[in-house]
């Protein structure tokens, strides 16, 4: 099988959680080079916790999840950066102390010979960055600390990028912003999977949509499909 | 005149000595609460090994130093740094990283330290003997008098050779820290593991490594702070007695957690040791004549004798975990 023809992320009947107790029931999720994947779903469903499963930060029990073909699960995270994956946490996203700068110099930390290029790549994409360069991340607000930590992330240049809910906490006026970047960096090629609350905008810019529920898919299909099917509207999406 | 030269030789250069050898070993301590979140008690024995090692290795070649102008053992520091970084990377390995890797709590560590700090001392004191000894062997301590260029001024400026190589080796180690904590890669990455080590690891920063440079940087500072106490007055397998106090009340004073903090931490701590022993007698005496005359000066009125300089470090402390937990500059609370 040439590995055009591999999906970037498969994962299958993915078990797992945190000390003996299993979140994830048998998570089945597959995601093309060039998609946007959303995970939606009501609180405590495990979306976050796929994501995590996914980044090697949650101990896998059973199923497997392979990057490209090779099996990732359970490797520690800065050898899934090494592989490609970029990952940004919904909360302590950024390091507060370090400025700026600082924080997306870190992203790079595995590929320094990318660090001046992928800096003018990244303040070039966002610039409110380039000016606050020098500033300590923990004085930014929260929209602007989204972007530190999504350049971060970049800065390794990823194949698949995990974003956990990235819009959680902002006002709509940064949500719509975050959601047209999400959009730009797919369109470079990289692919994106993201847990998010808010759905349904989340959803009409996804190529797939999973909707989880304790632990398990409830829906898999694309976002357009998702967002059009009355029994998702009614159980998930708020009517 | 003469009074503010006495002021000069016992406050000024004296609690600079103190305030450099406290900071450079406050550093270490904050490093290492900073990358592993517990306090090390056995750090003021790494600073007495480090000491050590430069005792043995001028005992072994003590006309070493004469051919390039230097005492011996100052010529023998760097080598004595490398020794002690390895000997702090092989006391992690063996006693902290399996307790780390067992996820315990860090008063484990810490009671961990404890045991290591037995160890070193009972180690040091097979080797060394339980009495003092001079660093220099084969060389002797200059002693540098300047006289002031006022009228009046009699007494000069003392400082010795060894205080001289400790402001030096002071400020390079200071500038040396700052450039690679900030300028380098490895720098950086400390500074973002102190900050959030989940994002550190997802960052793909090696968190194994920045642990171990924590250790050999933490290791040379204690060599170089040890060597420079021992330099100064002699060398003694119990120094790390009157180290821990002072070094662990620099590091909170200055906040834990933050390198700068820690340097001045080292020096307040470093001059109130000495302004409190100091015999303020000695600066009041000029004014006698225009005092009352009921008032009669005591001929010692420091505030407390020089056998207490101890409690000085201990006062400190507690009164910052009383006032301002956090230290002078926002640290973590212990």
């Amino acid at each position: 099988m040439s590995s055009t023809t591999r999906p970037l992320i498969d994962a299958q009947d993915v078990h797992g959680g945190y000390g003996g107790m299993n979140i994830l029931n048998g998570v089945n999720m597959t995601l093309e080079a060039d998609e946007v994947g959303v995970i939606v779903g009501p609180n405590g469903a495990g979306k976050s916790t796929m994501l995590k499963a996914v980044f090697g930060l949650l101990h896998v029990n059973q199923g497997e999840i392979l990057l490209n073909g090779q099996p990732i699960q359970n490797l520690p995270p800065n050898q899934l950066v090494q592989r490609g994956m970029g990952f940004v946490p919904q909360e302590k996203n950024v390091f507060p102390s370090l400025s700026v700068q600082e924080n997306l110099e870190m992203g790079a930390f595995l590929k320094p010979q990318n660090v001046k290029r992928m800096l003018a790549q990244i303040y070039e994409f966002f610039p409110p960055l380039y000016e606050k360069r020098r500033q300590p991340a923990g004085e930014l607000s929260g929209g602007q600390r989204q972007m530190v930590a999504m350049g971060r992330a970049l800065m390794a240049e990823p194949s698949l990028l995990l974003l956990d809910e990235p819009t959680a906490g902002l006002s709509p006026l940064y949500m719509n912003e975050i959601f047209d970047r999400v959009k730009q960096i797919n369109a470079a090629g990289v692919g994106i999977l993201m847990v998010e609350q808010n759905a349904k905008q989340a959803l009409a810019i996804a190529d797939k949509g999973f909707v989880l529920a304790a632990g398990q898919n409830r829906f898999t299909d694309t976002g357009a499909a998702l967002l059009a099917d009355p029994d998702v509207a009614k159980s998930f999406l708020g009517g | 005149m003469n009074e503010l030269v006495f002021f000069i030789n016992n406050v000024v250069i004296s609690g600079s000595v103190s305030g450099s050898i406290y900071a450079i070993g406050a550093v270490g301590v904050t490093l290492i609460f900073s990358i592993m979140r517990f306090a090390h008690f056995a750090h003021a024995d790494m600073m007495t090994f480090g000491a050590f090692m430069v005792l043995l290795l001028t005992t072994a070649f003590p006309a070493a130093g004469a051919s390039l102008g230097v005492p011996t053992a100052v010529l023998m520091l760097p080598l004595a740094m490398l020794l002690t970084a390895a000997l702090a990377v092989g006391i992690d390995k063996i006693f902290y990283k399996p307790l780390r890797a067992h996820g315990v709590k860090p008063i484990v560590l810490v009671i961990g330290s404890l045991g290591v700090t037995l160890i070193l001392q009972g180690l040091i004191r097979l080797f060394s003997g339980t009495g003092g000894q001079s660093l220099y062997v084969d060389d002797r301590k200059e002693i540098f008098r300047l006289a002031l260029p006022f009228e009046g001024a009699r007494a000069p400026v003392v400082v010795t050779e060894p205080q001289i190589y400790l402001f030096v080796i002071t400020i390079v180690a200071v500038v040396a820290l700052h450039l690679f904590l900030n300028r380098s890669r490895l720098g950086k990455a400390m500074r973002a593991m102190s900050d959030n080590p989940e994002l550190a690891q997802a960052s793909g920063i090696n968190t194994n490594t920045i642990v171990a440079v924590t250790w050999m940087i933490a290791g040379a500072l204690a060599a170089i702070a040890g060597t420079l106490l021992s330099l100064d007055v002699t060398f003694k397998p119990d120094l790390s007695f009157f180290l821990l106090l002072p070094i662990f009340a620099a590091a909170i004073v200055g906040g834990v957690g933050h390198p700068y903090g820690a340097i001045a931490g080292g020096f307040v701590v470093g001059f109130a040791e000495t302004l409190a022993v100091f015999n303020w007698n000695v600066l009041l005496r000029p004014f006698s004549d225009s005092l009352p005359a009921w008032l009669e000066l005591p001929s010692n009125l420091a505030f407390v004798g020089t056998e207490y300089k101890i409690v000085v470090p201990f006062f400190i402390l507690v009164a910052i975990l009383v006032w301002r937990p956090t230290g002078l500059f926002k640290g973590k609370v212990i």
